[in-house]
């Protein structure tokens, strides 16, 4: 690979350089214009040591007060996301699946434990540099989609973009970053719906848009919290179908958080939370 | 990006957070509309006492006053000439005003002010004020009873004031009218009698008298008291008087003024003397003549306009007993001071009493002599702008209210946009933002009302006084036909940016429970 692009800056290269095959799941007209790949993978990962490891849990202990009793939900959690992997981690409601994913995302701190990014403890960063993460390296789905109300899907979208440059920035390359929340919206099939606020799109339209804002900022990791959870079959197979494109085309890692065995199947592989351990499944 | 974003967004769909702002935009609407009328008052009251009052003042501690005003004055130019610009020596002195109407005899008690025709006009506004035309043109100012001509519609501006129907008899035709009537009335009730006064007889007696003790009455009064046997009203006048307007009329709440005298009636004064008893126990002897109304004088301050006379100063002068035989140079107790534009008054007024004993002088500028009476206006303005920015601040608190329902309304939505990325500063800053966007909505709103009001507040006055049929502005109160208003653009900024810090101190504490809240927390759905 020939990609020299940083994390710090996921669209430098949006006018540069078109790169291999796009991800072509719903009507993407021939010859619109492109913003650059979808996934941008840092080449200094791409030495064949770092890309066996993208993401790791280590020795994870979370516990939750409630008054004076302490319940713990996690109890040395170790896990493993290998570079490029479909990673699904199925389990029973409270078992803790969401609270790793929180702790994998940097949304929660661990009592005890490591989380590691390509090699780096994260999850002792300073805030600062941990809300940086999530915005510039990182993408999270959830089950309820978390569109923000007041914006059309395609704000919703442009929005990490808003949140990790500075206005000026944000400005200058509004003309980019815009083609390219088009073209991941074209990707994902809702590049009709621009102008819609997410209380009149369905269900599957919104994760849609969900995946859209998670890829926008070209992360290489995505977080799914049961992002079929809330969908009908149909929907709940297409999502799923983008998700698996996308990891197997553009090498995106996916770290997707289930209860039901039959929708983990789609992924490589499948680790199991019971009692706040992981087993292979 | 997303903070400006989703602040336009909030506004332009949570309707109950305008609500909110509809009590800082009243209260920022009042503040503006109290200001201006507050300074409005404060401001023509000032200019007003500032045309009345000379800029520097120069007193004698003496009642009977000090002998040679022009050395007086060549000292003061000696002391401060270069910011100068006019003086004039000037007697005051307490007196009585006695005149009938019908057969009611009405006495007030007058400050009786004997001033210098020819150099008046050139320490105060005290010509602009006057009645008749020709009186208030440049060395016009005359003690001699006009023809007619007397303005029946106020010449001042902005006065608004009805036209006054009776100035139109004023001057030589109503004075022969009232001799006449006088003499009809005489004849009526004294077929027997003439038109002689006991009085005068009694006042040249009393001032002979006098004479004897006084060394300053060497020249007997009685020679100045015009009236004789051979005096007719019909063809000649006494010595000039002006007459404070309020003291010859009476205001009726519809703003119609009534006069009891006009320029041409004849009254009475009576003036102390100078010089005591050689005792000095026995308080000063008075004396008394007769004067003629030659015009009114109105300076729209009720205070001055119902108590002030003016004389000429010579004719007090000798009144009074004040002129030197030896050198015909009278006594005067102060000397007017008007200074330079620009001139610093208290300046003058440091460097004068440096220059003139304390013990015998007193020097005082326009402001220390009407001090109390600016420093009340003053002193409520700022009470009334401490109760008002207590609107505002209550308004602030609706604002914190309202703020901390819809950070909880938002709770998932800032948990969304933490795990977007977004730090604590930055949700904090879109709460801030809106704050700061409610807050600029509604003092821009409140100034807008305001400054509308002020700009319409006597219709909205009229409006009022309609509806109600009550008279909000009375101007036989307040001696002004309008609400006069100054809309000072510093006193806005300082309202209008109070109000915007009130908002956004008022975001400040759900601003810190939004950025605080956990974006686990927030997320979590149940």
């Amino acid at each position: 690979m020939s990609e020299k692009v940083s994390l710090t800056d996921p669209i430098a290269k949006a006018s540069s350089g078109l790169r291999g095959p796009h991800v072509a799941i719903h009507r993407r007209p021939a010859g619109q214009p492109t913003a650059g790949p979808i996934v941008r993978h840092d080449p200094a990962g791409e030495s064949p040591a770092a890309t066996a490891v993208q993401l790791e849990g280590r020795n994870l202990a979370k516990a939750y007060r409630k008054g004076n009793v302490e319940i713990p939900v996690l109890r040395g959690t170790n896990i493993c996301v290998r570079r490029g992997e479909f990673l699904a981690i199925v389990g029973q409601s409270g078992s803790g699946k969401s609270t790793l994913l929180h702790l994998l995302g940097t949304l929660d701190a661990p009592d005890r434990g490591a989380v590691i990014f390509k090699g780096q403890r994260i999850d002792n960063l300073p805030l600062r540099r941990r809300d940086a993460f999530r915005n510039q390296s990182l993408g999270m789905i959830f089950q309820f989609y978390h569109l923000l109300p007041e914006l059309t899907t395609l704000e919703n979208v442009l929005a990490p973009l808003m949140i990790g440059q500075s206005i000026w920035t944000y400005l200058h390359k509004r003309g980019q970053y815009k083609a390219r929340a088009l073209q991941l919206l074209e990707l994902v099939g809702l590049g009709h719906r621009l102008k819609h606020k997410p209380r009149e799109l369905s269900g599957g339209e919104m994760q849609r848009a969900a995946i859209a804002r998670a890829l926008v900022t070209g992360p290489e990791l995505l977080l799914a919290d049961e992002p079929t959870g809330n969908l009908d079959r149909d929907n709940g197979r297409e999502i799923l179908e983008i998700l698996g494109s996308l990891n197997r085309r553009e090498k995106l890692t996916i770290v997707m958080v289930t209860h039901d065995q039959a929708i983990a199947a789609r992924a490589d592989r499948t680790v199991r939370l019971a009692n706040g351990q992981v087993e292979a499944a | 990006m997303y903070r400006l974003l989703l602040c336009w967004r909030y506004l332009r769909t949570r309707y109950i957070a305008l609500a909110s702002i509809v009590s800082v935009m009243l209260g920022v609407a009042t503040m503006i509309v109290v200001n201006a009328v507050m300074s409005g008052f404060a401001n023509e009251m000032q200019s007003r006492i500032h045309g009345i009052l000379s800029d520097v003042v120069l007193e004698s501690v003496n009642f009977d006053g000090f002998p040679d005003a022009a050395w007086h004055m060549d000292r003061i130019r000696q002391a401060a000439g270069d910011s100068i610009q006019g003086m004039t020596p000037t007697v005051v002195v307490p007196a009585m005003l006695y005149f009938r109407v019908g057969d009611n005899k009405i006495t007030r008690q007058v400050e009786l002010i004997g001033i210098d025709e020819k150099t008046q006009a050139d320490v105060s506004d005290f010509a602009r004020y006057l009645q008749h035309p020709q009186n208030r043109l440049p060395g016009g100012l005359s003690f001699e009873l006009r023809q007619a001509g007397y303005d029946v519609i106020d010449h001042q501006p902005n006065s608004g004031a009805k036209p006054r129907k009776e100035m139109a008899l004023a001057g030589w035709k109503h004075r022969i009218r009232m001799a006449e009537l006088e003499e009809f009335r005489m004849k009526l009730f004294k077929p027997s009698g003439g038109l002689k006064s006991t009085l005068p007889g009694g006042a040249a007696q009393q001032a002979g008298a006098e004479a004897v003790k006084d060394p300053f009455a060497a020249v007997p009064p009685a020679a100045v008291l015009p009236q004789s046997e051979t005096f007719d009203a019909k063809k000649q006048q006494h010595s000039g008087l002006i007459m404070g307007i309020a003291l010859a009329s009476f205001r009726t709440p519809d703003g119609t003024d009534n006069f009891r005298v006009l320029p041409g009636d004849d009254v009475k004064l009576t003036v102390p003397r100078a010089g005591l008893g050689a005792g000095a126990l026995t308080g000063p002897a008075v004396i008394e003549d007769d004067f003629t109304i030659v015009d009114f004088y109105e300076s729209k301050m009720s205070e001055y306009d119902s108590c002030f006379v003016f004389v000429p100063i010579h004719q007090l002068q000798r009144l009074r007993g004040t002129i030197d035989p030896t050198n015909g140079v009278g006594l005067v107790n102060s000397i007017q001071i008007k200074l330079k534009p620009g001139a610093d008054g208290a300046a003058v007024r440091d460097k004068l009493r440096a220059a003139f004993q304390p013990g015998l002088y007193a020097v005082s500028t326009w402001r220390d002599k009407q001090g109390a009476l600016l420093q009340a206006v003053n002193m409520e303005t700022a009470i009334l702008n401490v109760l008002l920015f207590m609107i505002i601040a209550v308004a602030g608190f609706g604002i914190l209210a309202i703020f901390l329902m819809i950070v909880v309304e938002k709770t998932k939505d800032i948990g969304v946009l933490k795990s977007l990325g977004a730090s604590g500063t930055g949700i904090m800053g879109i709460f801030l933002g809106y704050g700061l966007s409610l807050g600029v909505a509604g003092s821009g709103v409140g100034m807008v009302m305001g400054l509308l009001f002020v700009r319409y507040i006597n219709q909205v006055a009229d409006i009022l006084s309609w509806v109600t049929g009550q008279r909000v502005f009375d101007p036989s109160i307040y001696y002004f036909y309008r609400i006069p208003t100054v809309v000072y653009p510093k006193t806005i900024a300082w309202i209008v940016l109070g109000a915007l810090a009130i908002a956004v101190l008022a975001s400040i504490l759900p601003a810190i429970r939004a950025a605080r809240l956990h974006p686990v927390e927030a997320l979590r759905y149940e």
